[in-house]
C-alpha cells in the first residue's frame, strides 16, 4: 500500500468507507488512490495542473482538468458524501465562495488549512519584521500562490458566520503529530495546520 | 409515434449489394442488417437489409465482456490496424490500437465498422437502389450520427454482444461515442470521446458547406448522378479535401512542416503553379483522397456531422442527455482534447465535462499539450496514449477483466 502524507492520512480517517468523494485539487491523486484502496471509495478529482491530471487518469482515477473556482458550480447539491479541499483554500480568489460550494456539493466537506497564527510564523513576523517563510510555506511574498492566509481562529469564525458546523477537528504540529482534537485554546498557537470536517447547518 | 404515422413513413427498399469492381477483393467482414425489420432513420425514412462492412481484431472472451468498438472519423474506415486495401498505407490508428498498445488487441476484442452512408463497403449513395437498379446518388436517405450508431448497435447485437466494454473514437468518431453513451447507456461500460463536440459548431458547418459546394460546383458531379453518367467529380472532391485538411492542422504545424519553402524551385514563378511546398502538399492530399472516397458519400457524412446536436435531442440541456430516466448515466467517460485543435477546441470537450459534472457523472478529462492540431489524435502523442491506457486499465479493473496480459 502506498504511504501518504500525514495530513492526507488524517483526512482519510474522516471518510466513511464506501462513500462518494470529490477531491478538489487532487494533485497526483495520492489521496484518491489511497481512499479507493483502503476504503473502497468512489472517488473523483479536480486538478488544475495538466501534469497532475495526466498522472491521475493514467493511474485509472476519474479526474478532470479544471479550476475549483469556476468548475465547482456545475455540480448538483449533495452530489458527494465528502468534498475534500486539502491546503488550497488560501490560494483561492474567493475562499468564502469556494467553502460555500464545497458544503453545497458535499454532505460533508473536509478542509485543511495552514495556520498563519502558528507560533513560528508569529515569531518570524515579530522578530524579523518580514513576511514569514516556513518549510511548508516556502514562498516569498511576491511569488506565493497563497493569497488568502488565515489563522485557525479566523477560519473557525468564518464557519460560524456561514452557519457551518465543525464536526471534527485535528490540529497538527510541525512534525505531523495531532496536538489537539479541539480548535479552541492553544490550537491556534501550537498547530501548524488544521483539518476540519464540516457540515452546513439545516 | 402512432402506427398510422409509421405506415405512412416513406420506405427505401432494400439496397442492392455495392457494385464497384474492387468490392469483391476488399478484405474485411460484411453483414446485412435490419433484414427482417427495417431500421427507422431520424429523417423518418425506413431502410432495411443494408450492408455494413466491418473488421475485428483480437478475441472475444467467453462472457463477451471485452469488446471495444472503435468509431472512425469523417473520412476514416474500418481498416484500423491493417494495410489499407486502396491506398496501401498502414491502418489509421496503429498508434493506439494493436498488440501491447493502449487498445490492446491481445486483451480486447476490437470492432470497427464503416459508417452507414460510407463508401468502403457499407451501404451508401454509390450503391444500387433496387427500386431503380441505378446508383442511389442523392436519392439515398440522409443519415445522421444517430442513424450510424443505430446501425452499429445492430452490428454489435449481431455479434452477440450485450454490453460493450468501451466505445472510443475521435472527431466524428467522438460524436458517435457520445451518441452511443446517450442512446444506449446500459450497453456501454466506458466511453472515450476524443477531440470532439456535443454539437457541430457554426464554423465547422461553414467549412463543411465550402467542401460540399466545391463538389457540387464540379460540372462532373452531374447533380449527383456521376456514376450513372460515367464521370468523376474529382476536382471538386479534391478541393473539398484540401480545405478540410487545413482545418485538421495547426498554423504552427503547417509552418514547421512547410514554412514558405518553395517546391522544387529556387524562386517564385510569377504564376499559379504550386510554387510553395504547402500548395503542393495540399494538391497531393486532394489527389490522393479522390482515389479512395466517393463524392456523394462526402456530402452525406459531412451532413450527418452538421446535424449532430446532443443537447437539442435532450430538450435543450446537454446535462439531461446524461440523465436517462432521471438517473445519472452509468457510463464512465474519459474525454481528451488537444491544445492546438481549433476545429474541436478544448472548450467543446469542457462543455461536455461540465454537463457530466452537473449530473455527477463519472468523468475524466485531459487536455493534451501539442502543436499538431486536430489530427493529433491520430499521431504519436505519448501522453495521450498514457491517458487512454490508464483509463482502460482502471475500467478493466472495475469491469473485472483480468489484468494479466497474455505472455508475448
Amino acid at each position: 500500500m502506498v504511504d501518504i502524507r500525514d495530513d492526507l492520512k488524517l483526512i482519510a480517517e474522516m471518510v466513511e468507507p464506501n462513500s462518494r468523494v470529490l477531491d478538489v485539487g487532487c494533485g497526483d491523486g495520492a489521496l484518491l488512490d489511497y481512499l479507493a484502496h483502503t476504503k473502497n471509495v468512489d472517488g473523483r478529482g479536480i486538478e488544475l495542473s495538466m501534469d497532475g491530471v495526466r498522472q491521475c487518469v493514467a493511474h485509472g482515477l476519474s479526474v478532470i482538468q479544471g479550476d475549483a473556482e469556476t468548475d465547482l458550480k456545475d455540480y448538483p447539491a449533495e452530489a458527494f458524501d465528502y468534498v475534500i479541499l486539502g491546503q488550497t483554500l488560501q490560494a483561492m480568489k474567493q475562499p468564502r465562495d469556494v467553502l460555500e460550494m464545497l458544503c453545497r456539493i458535499g454532505r460533508r466537506a473536509i478542509v485543511s488549512v495552514p495556520n498563519f497564527g502558528y507560533w513560528r510564523v508569529r515569531m518570524q513576523l515579530m522578530l524579523t519584521g518580514r513576511m514569514p517563510v516556513t518549510e511548508k510555506l516556502g514562498y516569498q511574498w511576491w511569488e506565493t500562490p497563497n493569497i488568502h492566509f488565515c489563522t485557525l481562529r479566523d477560519f473557525v469564525v468564518l464557519t460560524e458566520e456561514m452557519s457551518i458546523t465543525i464536526e471534527q477537528t485535528r490540529i497538527i504540529d510541525r512534525a505531523g503529530r495531532v496536538t489537539s482534537h479541539a480548535h479552541s485554546g492553544f490550537a491556534n498557537l501550537l498547530g501548524e495546520q488544521g483539518v476540519f470536517l464540516l457540515r452546513r447547518n439545516g | 409515434m402512432s402506427a398510422a404515422l409509421d405506415s405512412s413513413a416513406p420506405k427505401a427498399p432494400a439496397p442492392a449489394p455495392a457494385h464497384e469492381p474492387n468490392d469483391q477483393v476488399m478484405p474485411g467482414k460484411r453483414v446485412r442488417l435490419a433484414v427482417d425489420r427495417p431500421m427507422r432513420l431520424d429523417s423518418g425514412v425506413e431502410i432495411g437489409g443494408f450492408q455494413i462492412a466491418y473488421q475485428t481484431y483480437g478475441t472475444l472472451n467467453a462472457d463477451k465482456s471485452n469488446a471495444i468498438f472503435i468509431c472512425h472519423a469523417l473520412t476514416g474506415d474500418h481498416f484500423v490496424v491493417e494495410r489499407h486495401p486502396v491506398t496501401g498505407k498502414p491502418g489509421w490508428w496503429e498508434m493506439l490500437v494493436g498488440p501491447g498498445k493502449p487498445v490492446d488487441t491481445d486483451r480486447y476484442f476490437v470492432i470497427c465498422s464503416n459508417v452507414l452512408g460510407g463508401c468502403l463497403g457499407s451501404t451508401g449513395p454509390k450503391d444500387l437502389d433496387p427500386a431503380t437498379g441505378q446508383p442511389y446518388g442523392l436519392s439515398f436517405p440522409v443519415v445522421t450520427i444517430g442513424d450510424m450508431v443505430r446501425a452499429q448497435k445492430l452490428l454489435v447485437e449481431h455479434l452477440g454482444i450485450e454490453k460493450l466494454f468501451c466505445v472510443i473514437g475521435g472527431s466524428m468518431g467522438g460524436m458517435q461515442v457520445l451518441q452511443w453513451a446517450v442512446a444506449y447507456p446500459e450497453s456501454v461500460f466506458a466511453a472515450v470521446p476524443i477531440a470532439t463536440a456535443a454539437r457541430h459548431s457554426a464554423q465547422n458547418i461553414a467549412f463543411h458547406e465550402v467542401g460540399r459546394q466545391a463538389i457540387m460546383a464540379d460540372p462532373e458531379w452531374r447533380g449527383g448522378n456521376y456514376l450513372l453518367e460515367g464521370t468523376r467529380p474529382e476536382a471538386g472532391l479534391a478541393v473539398a479535401r484540401m480545405a478540410a485538411h487545413i482545418t485538421y492542422l495547426s498554423e504552427t504545424a503547417l509552418h514547421r512542416k512547410f514554412g514558405r519553402n518553395l517546391q522544387d524551385r529556387k524562386a517564385i514563378t510569377y504564376g499559379f503553379d504550386a510554387d510553395f511546398q504547402v500548395e503542393s502538399y495540399l494538391r497531393y492530399q486532394g489527389a490522393a483522397f479522390v482515389e479512395r472516397f466517393d463524392a456523394n458519400s462526402y456530402l452525406y457524412i459531412t451532413r450527418a456531422m452538421d446535424y449532430f446536436d446532443l443537447a437539442a435531442d435532450a430538450g435543450g440541456s446537454l446535462a439531461n442527455a446524461f440523465r436517462p430516466g432521471g438517473k445519472t448515466t452509468p457510463v464512465r467517460f474519459c474525454l481528451a482534447s488537444f491544445s492546438s485543435d481549433w476545429l474541436f477546441p478544448t472548450s467543446e470537450s469542457r462543455a461536455i465535462v461540465h454537463a457530466l459534472n452537473a449530473v455527477a457523472g463519472n468523468v475524466s478529462f485531459v487536455e493534451i499539450e501539442t502543436d499538431k492540431g486536430h489530427d493529433a489524435f491520430l499521431l504519436d502523442e505519448p501522453e495521450f496514449h498514457q491517458v487512454i491506457h490508464g483509463f482502460l486499465e482502471g475500467c478493466a479493473e472495475h469491469r473485472g477483466l483480468s489484468v494479466r496480459r497474455r505472455a508475448r
